[in-house]
């Protein structure tokens, strides 16, 4: 393998990082307070969506957009309706108690379906298959810092290539892991997430911690969404819920983080490099592959190498389970409703 | 209005559904005293502190803090006023420490922040005499050293007045007499404890004044000073309420079980049922007696194969039709398949042998699907005892496929204990087979339990309530601790000598 090559699979990887980074963040923020939420994919898609749309009407109507505002709209367009779809997942599995599998699954199913639904719309607004294009958002999102980026040889090539948003995530990464473990506020949410009950004791708004944490959380996703339609694949739209399959292993990758932001920054990353493994796998050992599970075409062989990021989280969830230490473990009572009464 | 009163409590009246928990309750609690809550399971001890701590909130009644009327909506409200509650299921968060265990919650600016709070700690720990290591994990911890900590968490919260839920249930008697001294420190500061017990020498032991309270009922408060035993027993229990049940005696008896050294470890290392022995002859209803969680629930369960059981244990059936056994080692399957059957009602009454979303019908085949040929169900028997069943007990439903769990308590257990019943057993054994039912439907089941013992079925009968048990029963068992503490001719036996039983262990712990 070519050392340029190394290095396009090391920023494929990391863009590709991105965008599950902010879903899986977003995600863990949600389950530390006991909300497993399966909509994460539906959630992104249609932060990825709204955040297409309020572009594209600001581009419209714009004759210069301005980028300082392109970003502000579709940031703004992509938080509110992600946190909202965050309030609707909190309002039926918090207030009304619904099953959190059913509920989440179903949301991403909702998702999916309107932001498809709104692509399409948008496509036929702008004309056609493939003509979308919202170029000046998508040129702000992928402005790159300054200095670093150019100046480092390598090094900026390989660390400093990337649209500011990529950094961003990894700040909230850490900041999040400081949040939960660092602050009262943190330990107040993850009592919240083991054990409701002994948090409601201890005099702690069960219900409000898990809205926030919802809402919060979802926002937080639907930005991953919004990195996938400016960044990740340049401002445009394609009605193939691409966004919906990577929003499935930003919920893996909550469990290869055991539950821990700061792992994510390197587990994100470590994902997507599984993930591009197909393009740049040398050449000897795909035809041997292809021997073995005698597949006739290369892209068949694609899907076994697109399955390897779940194998490595099932890997880490056998490993972990088998080690038991308690605090790798998910939180006691993710997935379980609260209910006072009920004791 | 009475200055010595950290607590008073006027008409407190509390319903679960058709259950009065607590039927107008007064009593009150001092400053500077303990106070023991003594009363026998169901009595509704735990509940009424349960509205003191926040956790319910009382149909009817006032409650006074310190001279005022409060209304105490949730454990927050309860803490404001200095009521911390250490319940049995310690509330603890197992993932942390010790420290933000205590700090869960917590404002940091108000003197929170972990520095100051470890140091406000560690003078409580040396004001009474606590000793704990801040910085273990919950997990780590055995059950004495939770509760200390649930104890210094809420001293930590300021609370004057301590409730404790059964705080001895769990600890040796070394931990015991640690946590008597600390109690006595926290009184001696000016505190109240309240401490929610059935074992009388602890009462006797510790506390200044006893309140009993009996199904619910408040029944009076006594000076331990100047009570004994016998009398705390006898508020306790009560006078023996003269019950019309029948009970025949059958001459001809048979041998059917002889249980022997029995003995169960449950999975906290713990002898739930200690080298328990007896025998059970066909013909004679067995009533079993205990303080609920003695080893009643294993025993029957051990019996029937759903416990493994330790080495040494024995249980010998001696059957007309299929021969003597040995019952130890053989499946659930193979045990049923002789004619031993277990009727046994949970708390919740559906949990264990009923499936609720499903009508009677079919939880009648639960017990017999193997007995249709090939893959397919057979209908037609199932469909047949059912409806017997249905008109025999007058079990009221809309219909034989009517889920049962939207039956009332009452019918659900006609169906469990009727199914039972109807596969014609040679043991019968049933666990609280009247909780929760109006005196009519548990009339109707001791008749149909009589009904067995004359048919020549051996009857175990596990039960709640002691008046029912002395009336019913032929012999009684008395277990405690998971032993045997006594048996008992039905006829002769009183309610006090059950009752000590019960709660006392012969030869001391």
């Amino acid at each position: 393998m070519t050392g340029q090559s190394l290095i396009a699979w090391i920023n494929a990887a990391v863009t590709f990082g991105t965008v599950i980074m902010f879903g899986c963040v977003g995600e863990t923020l949600n389950e530390k307070a006991g909300g497993l939420n399966l909509g994460t994919p539906g959630i992104m898609m249609l932060g990825g969506i709204a955040s297409l749309a309020g572009a594209f009407f600001y581009e419209s109507a714009a004759a210069n957009p301005n980028p300082v505002l392109c970003v502000i709209i579709s940031l703004a367009c992509c938080i509110i309706v992600s946190s909202l779809a965050g309030l609707l997942y909190g309002f039926l599995t918090i207030t009304l108690r619904a099953n959190q599998n059913v509920t989440g699954l179903t949301l991403t199913m909702f998702g999916t379906g309107v932001a498809n639904f709104f692509g399409g719309s948008l496509i036929k607004l702008s004309g056609g298959v493939g003509q979308i294009n919202v170029a000046a958002t998508s040129r702000a999102f992928k402005t790159m810092l300054p200095f670093v980026s150019s100046k480092l040889g390598i090094v900026s090539q390989l660390l400093f290539h990337y649209g500011w948003l990529t950094y961003v995530v990894l700040i909230v990464a850490f900041l999040m892991q400081y949040f939960f473990n660092k602050t009262r506020t943190g330990l107040n949410l993850r009592a919240v997430g083991e054990n409701p009950a002994t948090a409601d004791a201890a005099g702690i708004d069960v219900t409000r911690y898990k809205y926030l944490a919802s809402c919060i959380g979802a926002a937080i996703a639907g930005i991953g969404g919004l990195y996938y339609v400016m960044d990740y694949v340049k401002g445009t739209w394609a009605n193939d819920s691409g966004i919906e399959a990577l929003g499935w292993l930003a919920v893996a990758l909550v469990i290869f983080t055991s539950w821990k932001p700061k792992n994510a920054t390197w587990g994100a990353y470590l994902f997507g490099f599984c993930y591009w493994i197909f393009l740049y796998v040398p050449t000897g050992i795909s035809s041997f592959l292809m021997k073995l599970f005698k597949v006739t075409k290369s892209t068949y062989l694609q899907n076994l190498y697109k399955m390897i990021p779940y194998l490595v989280t099932i890997i880490v969830l056998i490993m972990v389970s088998s080690r038991k230490k308690r605090e790798n473990q998910a939180p006691a009572s993710l997935g379980v409703s609260y209910f006072r009464e009920e004791r | 209005m009475d200055n010595n009163c950290a607590i008073q409590l006027k008409n407190i009246t509390k319903s679960f559904g058709a259950v009065k928990a607590n039927d107008n309750v007064s009593f009150d609690v001092r400053k500077h005293e303990i106070l023991a809550l003594l009363g026998e399971n169901g009595s509704g001890k735990t509940t009424v502190m349960n509205m003191l701590a926040g956790i319910y909130y009382p149909d009817e009644g006032e409650i006074f803090v310190d001279g005022k009327q409060v209304s105490i909506k949730d454990p927050k409200d309860a803490f404001d006023l200095g009521i911390g509650m250490i319940h049995q299921h310690y509330k603890l968060i197992d993932v942390f420490t010790a420290l933000e265990n205590i700090v869960l919650g917590l404002d940091p600016k108000e003197n929170n922040d972990l520095v100051t709070a470890r140091n406000r700690v560690n003078d409580i720990c040396s004001r009474y005499g606590f000793e704990i290591d801040l910085d273990m994990k919950v997990y780590d911890m055995n059950v004495s050293q939770k509760q200390t900590l649930e104890i210094i968490k809420v001293l930590y919260r300021g609370a004057d007045i301590l409730i404790l839920d059964e705080p001895t249930a769990v600890l040796t008697p070394q931990e015991t007499e640690k946590l008597f001294n600390i109690l006595r420190n926290m009184r001696n500061d000016g505190k109240s404890v309240v401490i929610i017990t059935h074992k009388l020498n602890e009462v006797l032991e510790i506390s200044d004044r006893v309140t009993i309270l009996r199904k619910g009922q408040y029944i009076g408060t006594v000076n331990t000073s100047e009570t004994n035993e016998k009398e705390l027993t006898e508020m306790m229990v009560g006078e023996k309420i003269t019950l019309d049940i029948n009970r025949d005696f059958i001459e001809e008896k048979h041998k059917r079980l002889e249980v022997k050294n029995l003995t169960v470890i449950n999975s906290e290392n713990k002898k739930v049922v200690d080298n328990v022995t007896f025998d059970l002859y066909s013909g004679e209803i067995l009533g079993i007696a205990g303080i609920s969680g003695s080893g009643q629930k294993e025993l029957l369960e051990a019996i029937m194969g759903l416990q493994k059981c330790e080495e040494g244990s024995s249980v010998v059936y001696y059957s007309t039709a299929h021969g003597v056994h040995e019952l130890v080692g053989l499946s659930t399957r193979e045990i049923i398949s002789f004619g031993l059957h277990l009727a046994f009602v949970p708390e919740d009454r559906l949990g264990m042998g009923l499936v609720g979303n499903m009508g009677m019908t079919d939880n009648v085949m639960l017990k017999r699907y193997r007995k249709g040929a090939g893959p397919f169900l057979h209908h037609a028997q199932p469909l047949r005892m059912a409806t017997k069943i249905r008109e025999e007990l007058e079990v009221d439903t809309p219909s034989l496929d009517y889920p049962v769990r939207r039956l009332s308590g009452g019918n659900v257990q006609k169906v469990l204990v009727g199914r039972e019943i109807n596969n014609k057993p040679t043991v019968l054994m049933t666990a609280y087979a009247v909780r929760g039912l109006d005196i009519n439907t548990s009339y109707a089941i001791y008749n149909l339990l009589n009904e067995q013992k004359k048919r020549g079925v051996a009857v175990v009968y596990v039960g709640e309530d002691l008046d029912v048990l002395l009336a019913l029963s032929d012999r009684i068992l008395v277990l405690c601790n998971g032993k045997v503490n006594g048996l008992l001719d039905g006829r002769s036996a009183n309610k006090e000598e059950v009752g000590l039983l019960m709660t006392n262990l012969k030869g001391g712990e």
